[in-house]
């Protein structure tokens, strides 16, 4: 008699796909709308971006139930730090504690897939990618959830970072202008609701730059 | 010291000899390739004047679209087409063999297929697997008897029915079914009815997806309307085009040239017949 294992998991996969772009004077922040369990799906219009201070937004695949808690903790802990410090929360302090609050749960993580992204103290793009843990590194751009593995290939080949290894160090913020890296964004989604079957319905597009944030959308496959 | 085991040649079927071993691997983590399954939309109905046939066109491996234009409307014969769910290569696999049947037993008999020939071969094939054969089909035809439409599980059951879904978005286009078949559809009226069946599929399953295929079968005569429908164009392009410059870097080059190793003796004695 083998000892029987648990048939029921408190983690669920909704789908979807995140992807950031950094730019010298910009971030781009985008994400599918669809949200969905095992074959269906359960809505069209749902938005895995959240905005979490002034000039931070954070993108989310994976479990939408443990991403909402996450955002709402975040939001919390901003919300402290801005009485006591009477300032927004720059993009890099947002990082840091996005980490610290996913390492916090370490022996029962938050299913949750994350790309920060948006403008440091001096208005230079950044993006943050994290694992479900916490593990964190500051990058050009980034790609998770389930359409990343196809995704990312397509941007190392069209925004190749440097190596964060070689000196001097260079910067990895991507030279292309604002309106290139969102047809990029728009080409990369696009070509990932082709093959991706969680990925589709519509993109949400989020910039942010030194006049504030902007959202746009486009329509996507809907099979 | 005689032998007592005989060897025998393999016999026919599944070969469980491996069973063991995969249990093994199971437990140490080792996962097993998974197959290309068509995660489906399929349908059938019958109309006035015979019946018709509709599938989609996304075959999926797991969470990734492998083919985004397959063909799962199968001929069986000149007036007996097949619908395949399930895994792709048994689907293509048991219609090819019961299709190559038929035709042999038309060149016996003289005469031309009946519907109930073929769901007999396909059933009594899929029962003798017991579910391994894993094809779920959706079986239609018009014969002397008049118009038929069977389904096919993977274990060897059939239903006759007047209509029938099938595959991972059976429950979407049957709920369409369900709400508008009626008897004695027009040509038109089922074309259209199974278009919307299958584009339920196609939108509210994800693993149905871009075009739909029609197959219109009438006495005497058969139409394969492929990609009847193409509601999912690609939703983006880029103007300006995407140029791939950086080909695959060379880090090193070193030539080792091997060694002679054959001795070429010239008149050597010529080569015996």
């Amino acid at each position: 008699m083998v000892k029987q294992q648990a048939n029921w998991s408190p983690y669920d996969n909704n789908g979807g796909s995140c992807v950031a772009i950094a730019g010298a004077d910009y971030c781009v922040i985008a994400a599918d709308t669809r949200m969905s369990t095992g074959y269906n799906i359960l809505t069209r219009e749902y938005s895995k971006i959240c905005k979490l201070a002034d000039k931070c937004v954070m993108a989310s695949s994976g479990f939408q139930a443990d991403v909402k808690a996450l955002q709402k903790q975040l939001a919390a802990r901003h919300l402290i730090y801005q009485h006591q410090h009477n300032k927004q929360m720059s993009c890099p302090a947002m990082a840091q504690l996005l980490s610290n609050t996913l390492y916090y749960k370490r022996f029962f993580p938050y299913y949750s897939f994350n790309v920060l992204g948006g403008l440091d103290n001096e208005g230079k793009g950044c993006v943050f990618t994290y694992d479900a843990v916490g593990s964190y590194e500051k990058v050009g751009y980034s790609s998770q959830g389930s359409g990343s593995t196809l995704i990312t290939p397509f941007l190392d080949n069209q925004l190749k970072s440097p190596s964060p290894l070689l000196l001097p160090v260079q910067d990895a913020v991507t030279p292309l202008v604002e309106a290139e890296a969102i047809d990029l964004v728009k080409t990369v989604f696009a070509s990932a609701s082709e093959r991706d079957i969680y990925t589709g319905d519509k993109i949400e597009i989020v910039v942010v730059n030194a006049t504030g944030i902007r959202r746009e959308y486009m329509e996507l496959r809907k099979d | 010291m005689s032998k007592s085991v005989i060897e025998m040649p393999p016999k026919g079927g599944f070969s469980f000899d491996l069973c063991k071993r995969n249990e093994m691997l199971a437990k140490k983590g080792v996962s097993p390739p998974s197959f290309r399954k068509t995660g489906t939309t399929i349908v059938g109905l019958i109309f006035q004047d015979g019946v018709i046939l509709g599938a989609d066109t996304r075959a999926t491996e797991g969470p990734i679209v492998c083919d985004k234009n397959c063909e799962k409307i199968h001929y069986m014969a000149p007036n007996i087409y097949c619908c395949g769910a399930g895994t792709a290569a048994d689907t293509e696999a048991v219609t090819d063999m019961v299709s190559s049947q038929l035709q042999l037993h038309r060149y016996h008999t003289g005469r031309e297929s009946r519907v109930v020939t073929a769901l007999t071969l396909l059933k009594r094939h899929l029962f003798n697997y017991q579910g391994y054969v894993s094809a779920a089909l959706v079986l239609g035809g018009v014969d002397v008897t008049g118009p038929h439409l069977h389904t096919i599980y993977p274990h060897g059951s059939t239903d006759t029915l007047p209509f029938a879904t099938m595959g991972s978005g059976s429950l979407a286009a049957m709920a369409v079914f369900e709400s508008k078949y009626k008897e004695g559809l027009t040509r038109d009226e089922g074309i259209k009815l199974v278009t919307e069946a299958i584009c339920s599929g196609i939108f509210n399953d994800l693993g149905s997806g871009s075009n739909v295929d029609i197959c219109v079968i009438t006495k005497g005569a058969k139409e394969y309307l492929r990609n009847h429908l193409q509601p999912n164009p690609r939703t983006y392009t880029s103007s300006k085009g995407y140029s791939f410059p950086k080909k695959t870097e060379v880090l090193l080059t070193k030539i080792t040239p091997l060694k002679e190793k054959v001795e070429i003796i010239e008149g050597g004695d010529a080569m015996e017949e």
